[in-house]
């Protein structure tokens, strides 16, 4: 597309190549923020239906499918409050803040194929780096409030979120150290083929990592049961008591989105990514390379698994806030540490034993590129696919070699 | 910050040759940096000095992303930014006695102070400008500015092998005949740092023993606070 | 010189390290904040970093980077591990210093002065 900017509608190359960063940016903008439109309308339905109740009925049909919008409208025509003696500008900023955060955390995401914001060779790494700023914005909107509630819900998020890292760490070196590589979509190349090929079910020790991931992405993104910075019976709202209007929303939409956020990284980390169940583009003889059309439909096929992924993780962590009543925080610090780091821990040696003791795992239907011998040697593959250096001599990077970054 | 940096790399890849977009977000990037740590230093509260510093090694964090160093990068956002600095702005909330401390320095001191850096400033930059080696760096084109990647070779590295040239196999580096020793030993002494710190930092910050239980209703009932 | 076409080059990377390392000093000296002298620190280690990033980078110098291979980037590391470490620790003893005195002004740690 930008090739064709610039070749047929002869704009100055610069603007092209800006105009085309601005509109991956809008994308996943509006991902976002459509995202949680849907996500809040879908809570308010699940969480009736979990307690035999009806939800919005009236707004926009029967099924309420407008109400959201009708929030979000009230929210922007609601009056701004600042309470007499916050800090100004922290408060004003915070909800920013944390926005960008869960915002910036999307570029590294794979959304299919190729489709990713940036194709980093530490993308994992980034992505979790960059959520874990989203409690910035919580803690700086705790603080400015100047209110004991909001200050009290703050310090428990500092608490818990820097806690939560360590196991989340752990549980996500495991995928990283059998796909031998950080990078997120390579890390999805390694799952292709039928279901048996997700890290989920490459041996018993993915298989329990999982389910710690899901424990501590709940915590890390601070759903219920785990919610403890805006403990409403307690708290009033937590860090957000004196936050109204846009600002407050703002803060809504980075907790939706970063709650897809975690979904999808675990999608793609354990459940395959963008992959189906079953290899249907491949049965059907399709694949990313064959052709424009048909790559094209592969890659849509791989957007809609990974969204439906996503989605359906977003969907369990309703399921659970409105199933569990909320932990106290030594409760919650107990979870973390001496329930889930040392499982992670153990789980980790475990799947470093496995690999060594199963190279090729068990559960593979065709035997893929999982040997360890061929991890090494292939270890320096870059993103864009350059060719692994010689087997068995320390290996030099030539410095002219640049790699051709994929952007989406 | 964030939605320029993938601009970056788009534009890297593609390697425009109107605007050097490199040095265009390097500007961006340092300007951010510098300009936070000036707010640092001249800002009172705190937790808005706190907050410009997250700011500004967010901006450095930038400027290693652009010099090839995503690995290096990732880390400051992860660990500095996401983990010693919630830290500091823990510490902030435990040790405020009023809401929105600010402990004022004199301006006489802060007149020395200002004297004091410019000096070092002038010292620090004068060595940064003239430096043979240094001032005459190979021209690197846009396109060439997209980085190789850096976390394996890193990784290799801190468990004692190095790819660019290894002392154990004897190799050395093709790029220029040397050899190079890897960081297996640092890294145990860092972990096993790490860890001593850990233990320690719980220990000096730890809460006192409790008193037997006699001792604290009494001091209840008479208001004494130790 | 033309920041904007001009390729960046390692002085480029020097020259912020500086201003860091040189804000970080003034941070140290002036603020009377414990919790501000350890920011001040933290932009001193930053500075290092950014200088040792610079000199290690194959973007910034291409091929004199092997001059310096991984060693830049391997350094950083572990200036950003020991600037955890450090923080951990004086924040530790600076809550400690709280408890006693109820205050975190650095100026009034003169208990053991003559």
């Amino acid at each position: 597309m930008a090739e064709y900017l610039i070749q047929t509608v002869g704009l100055p190359e610069w603007l092209t190549w800006s105009l085309m960063a601005v509109l991956s940016a809008v994308l996943i903008l509006n991902l976002m923020a459509g995202g949680a439109l849907v996500f809040i309308w879908a809570e308010r339905k699940v969480s009736a239906r979990i307690q035999d109740r009806l939800g919005p009925t009236r707004t926009g049909g029967s099924f309420g499918w407008l109400q959201s919008l009708a929030d979000g409208i009230k929210l922007l025509a609601k009056e701004d409050l600042m309470p007499e003696g916050a800090d100004g500008m922290l408060f004003r900023v915070a909800p920013y803040v944390s926005f960008c955060a869960s915002f910036a955390a999307f570029i590294g995401l794979p959304f299919a194929f190729d489709m990713v914001g940036l194709r980093l060779n530490v993308g994992v790494f980034y992505v979790v780096a960059v959520l874990g700023l989203e409690v910035f914005g919580v803690i700086l909107a705790g603080y400015a409030s100047a209110s004991k509630w909001s200050l009290f819900g703050a310090m428990r998020e500092a608490a818990q979120v820097v806690s939560y890292e360590v196991p989340l760490g752990m549980c996500i070196v495991v995928p990283v150290m059998l796909a031998g590589t950080m990078d997120l979509v390579t890390i999805g190349e390694k799952q292709a083929g039928w279901f048996t090929n997700w890290y989920l079910f490459h041996d018993p020790f993915t298989f329990v990592v999982f389910w710690v991931y899901v424990t501590c992405a709940v915590a890390s993104v601070n759903r219920a049961p785990f919610d403890l910075a805006e403990a409403e019976s307690e708290l009033v709202a937590g860090f957000h008591t004196e936050y109204s209007g846009l600002r407050w929303s703002f803060f809504f939409m980075a907790e939706y989105s970063s709650m897809f956020l975690v979904s999808g990284l675990a999608a793609v980390l354990f459940l395959g990514g963008w992959n189906g169940p079953v290899p249907l583009a491949t049965l059907a003889g399709l694949s990313e390379g064959t052709g424009e059309t048909t790559g094209a439909l592969v890659r849509l096929l791989g957007l809609a698994n990974l969204l439906g992924k996503a989605t359906l993780g977003v969907l369990i962590m309703m399921w659970i806030r409105w199933t569990l009543p909320r932990l106290r925080i030594d409760q919650v610090m107990t979870t973390c540490l001496k329930y889930c780091t040392p499982i992670a821990a153990a789980m980790f040696a475990g799947a470093m034993v496995w690999l060594w003791v199963f190279p090729g795992g068990v559960l593979n239907l065709d035997d893929g590129s999982r040997r360890p011998g061929e991890i090494r040697e292939g270890w320096l593959e870059g993103p864009g696919g350059r060719a692994p250096a010689a087997a068995t001599a320390p290996a030099s990077i030539p410095a002219e070699e640049a790699v051709a970054e994929v952007a989406g | 910050m964030m939605q320029a940096l993938v601009a970056t790399h788009t534009l890297l890849a593609a390697g425009s040759p109107g605007i050097n977009w490199h040095g265009f977000f390097f500007l961006l990037f340092a300007l951010l940096a510098c300009g936070l740590a000036l707010a640092v230093v001249l800002a009172d509260n705190v937790v808005r000095m706190a907050f410009y510093l997250v700011l500004s090694l967010g901006a450095t964090a930038g400027l290693f992303f652009l010099a090839g160093a995503e690995f290096v990068g990732a880390m400051q956002l992860m660990i500095y930014v996401g983990g010693t600095l919630v830290l500091l702005i823990f510490g902030v909330m435990l040790t405020a006695q009023e809401p929105f401390v600010a402990i004022r320095t004199s301006t006489r001191d802060k007149v020395l102070a200002g004297v004091v850096g410019g000096a070092l400033l002038a010292v620090l930059l004068q060595a940064a400008l003239t430096g043979p080696a240094w001032s005459g760096h190979t021209a690197v084109d846009a396109s060439a500015g997209v980085s190789q990647p850096t976390a394996t070779p890193l990784g290799m590295a801190l468990v004692g092998v190095r790819v660019d040239g290894d002392v154990a196999s004897g190799q050395p580096s093709p790029v220029d005949g040397q050899v190079r020793s890897g960081y297996l030993l640092p890294f145990e002494i860092v972990s096993v740092h790490l860890l001593v710190v850990l233990v320690g930092a719980a220990y000096l910050a730890r809460t006192k023993r409790r008193k037997s239980s006699a001792s604290v209703r009494d001091e209840a009932l008479t208001g004494v606070v130790r | 010189m033309n920041l904007l076409s001009d390729p960046v080059g390692v002085s480029h990377y020097l020259v912020v390290g500086a201003l860091l390392f040189t804000t970080g000093v003034v941070c140290m000296v002036v603020k009377r904040n414990a919790l501000g002298v350890l920011m001040g620190i933290e932009l001193v280690l930053n500075g290092a970093n950014v200088n040792f990033v610079a000199f290690g980078s194959p973007v910034l110098r291409g091929e004199q980077a092997s001059l310096l291979g991984l060693d830049g980037q391997a350094m950083a590391l572990f200036v950003i591990l020991l600037a955890a470490a450090e923080a951990a620790v004086a924040l530790a003893i600076t809550l400690n210093f709280y408890n006693n005195h109820a205050t975190v002004d650095v100026d009034r740690a003169d208990d053991l002065k003559g």
